[in-house]
């Protein structure tokens, strides 16, 4: 009897409500937001080589950073952007700011006010130097077009992103004038959630016009793009939240990527948690006989 | 769809929050709080309050990509060229391309919605051909390439990188018997057999991988919007 | 007429692109710019006629309720109008969005004994349709829709970000939820599976270094994790890349000689 007890335990444990799950997973993942327990974060190679590629590049060069991702991804990968914009700001490199995704100018935008502060306008104060847009930043804006649009960039710039995201034509930027295609960008950071993205930037960008590329992915995407990093078709890659933590180690600040990392372990635990109660209960339940 | 004490419950509880959140920042952010909560509320089961979530979320969208594709797209790329010079030899391609997209848009009547197969084709013919070069050269050619590595990698010092040299060969054994596993036209048996089990065992390390990287990502955005709830809107975290 | 013409401008449009690869010269140059644009545009109006087809979806389940449809959209064009009317609550759109939204929450729960179940659901989606396309073309500084503080960008941050953000972390719920009840050790390929996914979770948290901060730098679990991703992974994601692209090459080869021709859909 004990022992059909115990297996109408294990039973009753598997078949439990997936509303008391949500619970534990929302507490889970909430409640570390009001911890404050400091982590080393560990810093992976893929991320190390992406922030020495940044590295390499000399003050003055310009980088054309595309926001390939929508509000759903944006706990990833806006940590990313911000840090990287705050990266090109600190070491005095200008960007190009454009998205695929029609969603990721003002993904850019809203990056660009948690650096500065305060919404950009045309020029503002950071760090004791002013920054002018036109001159040291350009939003380019959305074009539709996958990636036909990167295509299109091989060839002429401004043909494939008529106007920036305001409507200025973007032959009127003095940054853009001395820009006609990917020979005249120094790097391109990939910002990328899905289709199009990194993907596409290594096949045309990359090895097509022979940019170097360092990506930023969605956790979900990021181990698809390994055997690119492996053959070297991209310098690195941040992949995550972890990666968003990890470049923010890297460059030196501390943002929503680092703060979040604590939920990220609670969330990994309760999940890890979940898989082994449910294998437990599985075999001990007798199930496994079935299949 | 009743009218049950727990929609009135919800909202009352939403109206009460938004005469609350007096300021115009406070009454976006309540906003959002609302349509986060709403959507959350599926978990409990399914209600008018989500439903009602999702048929916004649904029209919001379609009109954000509208009207972003119409300033961005249409009127820069099409309209403002056409306008500038609309009769020279170089307005050519834009009236060809115009009177395609009406063909595209023709799908909405029934009768000629044939015509739509003619802006379609462009489409479908764009992408073969140019997904032809990119995925043969980028996705087969240098992978392949950069699967044959030497299997003795030496470090700055002349010793053996062992790191490097087995994960090298790692690489390249898991890569040949991965589309080994993947070649159908053959019967798995004897050592092509073996090499596709081999294959196997790697995939499912590539999915083990692919799972706890879904996790993460799964969870981030989790943690995104609780970060929203009790960060930005009720203000709790400091 | 029908079926040729699409084929030959398939082909045609298809082998450009792969000659321009090759002859990166004229003609080859300028027709794949030129395709290129086209491509963009096309794309654009198929987004379009998604959007246009929602709706027209949408009004066609309103259906017998088209008057109340009516009279929503003058109620809607009303409140415009009111809120619109200058120094009168401007930039308070979505309030417009929430007093219609209700009023058709609790029109739709009354007149359920007359009308469909979705009826309601439809005419919100219509109306959200509507309320982004007033904010975007008439009350946005046109072109520069995207500045930051205009209604079209309010309406992007406090609506349409938090919905189709939280519709995606449900998934979290979800994916917990499968681990506990699906993610099983049947056999050795599944669990060779579950070790990697248990390995990868925990070696990409700081969690993974500290439950085995007594092993020496370089053997704790994060250095595992970087193992697992950057070789085996690596190979496996390798061999369903090459495979996927050899796919690829063949059905874009296929596509171009019109051998595959259902994207034209069955009849001729």
């Amino acid at each position: 009897m004990a022992n059909g007890e115990t297996k109408n335990f294990w039973v009753t444990l598997m078949a439990i409500d997936r509303r008391v799950i949500f619970l534990a997973v929302a507490i889970a993942v909430s409640l570390p937001l009001f911890l404050n327990i400091s982590q080393t974060i560990y810093v992976s190679p893929e991320v190390t080589d992406l922030y020495d590629s940044l590295e390499k590049l000399q003050s003055g060069s310009k980088v054309l950073i595309s926001f390939d991702y929508d509000p759903p991804s944006a706990p990833e990968l806006q940590p990313m952007a911000v840090t990287v914009i705050e990266y090109c700001f600190r070491n005095d490199l200008k960007m190009i700011l454009m998205g695929l995704w029609p969603q990721g100018p003002q993904q850019a935008n809203q990056a660009l006010e948690t650096v500065v502060g305060e919404p950009p306008g045309a020029s503002f104060e950071f760090n004791g130097k002013t920054y002018v847009y036109g001159e040291d930043w350009v939003n380019l804006g959305f074009q539709e077009g996958r990636e036909f649009i990167i295509q299109r960039m091989g060839s002429s710039i401004a043909a494939a992103f008529p106007r920036d995201y305001a409507g200025t034509p973007v032959k009127e930027l003095p940054l853009m004038r001395g820009v006609s295609n990917f020979n005249n960008i120094d790097y391109v950071f990939n910002l990328s959630a899905g289709t199009p993205g990194t993907v596409e930037w290594v096949q045309l960008a990359g090895d097509r016009f022979h940019a170097t590329i360092g990506a930023a992915n969605t956790a979900v995407q990021a181990p698809m793009i390994y055997p690119y990093y492996r053959a070297g078709q991209l310098t690195g890659i941040l992949g995550g939240m972890k990666g968003a933590a990890e470049f923010e180690a890297v460059v030196g600040v501390v943002g929503k990527g680092t703060k979040f990392m604590l939920s990220q372990s609670f969330a990994h635990a309760i999940v890890i948690l979940f898989i082994v109660v449910g294998n437990i209960a599985f075999f001990a339940s007798g199930r496994k006989r079935r299949f | 769809m009743n009218l049950r004490p727990s929609t009135i419950l919800v909202l009352v509880v939403s109206a009460i929050l938004f005469v609350l959140s007096a300021n115009s920042y406070g009454f976006a952010l309540t906003l959002a709080a609302f349509f986060t909560l709403g959507i959350f509320s599926f978990l409990y089961k399914d209600n008018p309050m989500y439903k009602f979530c999702e048929a916004v979320f649904v029209g919001i969208s379609a009109g954000y990509w509208f009207v972003s594709l119409y300033y961005q797209n249409l009127l820069a790329k099409l309209i403002d060229p056409l306008v500038a010079d609309p009769v020279g030899s170089g307005a050519i391609p834009y009236y060809v391309v115009a009177i395609l997209g009406i063909m595209m848009l023709m799908r909405l009547v029934p009768s000629i919605g044939w015509i739509s197969r003619w802006p379609l084709s462009v489409i479908v013919g764009a992408t073969a051909g140019l997904w032809f070069i990119t995925y043969l050269q980028s996705n087969a050619m240098l992978q392949l390439q950069n699967t044959i590595m030497p299997i003795q990698e030496y470090a700055a010092d002349g010793s053996l990188n062992w790191y490097q040299s087995i994960g090298n060969l790692t690489v390249m054994i898991g890569t040949i018997t991965g589309v080994i596993y993947f070649f159908f036209s053959k019967e798995h048996k004897g050592a092509f057999g073996t090499s596709a089990k081999v294959g196997i065992w790697f995939l499912m390390i590539t999915f083990g991988a692919s799972f706890g990287y879904t996790v993460m990502s799964r969870m981030s955005l989790l943690i995104g919007r609780m970060d929203f709830l009790f960060g930005d809107w009720l203000q709790l975290i400091l | 007429m029908k079926r040729e013409i699409p084929l030959i401008i398939t082909a045609l449009i298809g082998i450009v692109f792969i000659i321009q690869f090759f002859i990166p010269h004229e003609p080859f140059h300028s027709l794949s710019d030129i395709f290129s644009d086209w491509f963009s545009i096309i794309q654009a109006c198929a987004i379009w006629l998604g959007a246009l087809n929602l709706v027209k979806l949408s009004l066609d389940k309103i259906g017998k309720q088209g008057m109340i449809a009516v009279g929503s959209a003058v109620s809607l064009a009303l409140l415009v109008a009111i809120f619109y009317a200058p120094g009168f609550l401007a930039g308070r759109l979505p309030l417009i969005l929430f007093l219609l939204a209700f009023m058709l929450m609790f029109a739709g729960q009354y007149s359920r004994s007359r009308v469909k179940e979705d009826w309601f659901l439809s005419v919100s989606t219509v109306v959200s349709f509507v309320i982004i396309i007033i904010a975007g073309f008439a009350f946005s500084n046109g072109r520069q829709f995207l500045e930051p503080g205009t209604r079209f960008d309010y309406l992007y941050q406090y609506v349409y970000s938090p919905l189709s953000a939280t519709m995606f972390a449900m998934l979290a719920f979800f994916v917990a939820s499968a681990s506990y009840r699906a993610f099983r050790a049947r056999n050795k390929e599944a669990t060779m599976l579950l070790l990697a996914a248990f390995f990868v979770m925990l070696g990409r948290v700081p969690l993974g270094d500290w439950l085995t901060s007594f092993m020496p730098e370089g053997a704790r679990l994060s250095s595992l994790a970087d193992w697992v991703m950057n070789f085996p992974n690596a190979a496996g994601q390798r061999a369903i890349m090459i495979g996927i692209a050899l796919g690829v090459v063949s059905t874009s080869l296929r596509i171009i000689l019109g051998i595959e021709r259902s994207h034209l859909g069955g009849e001729s």
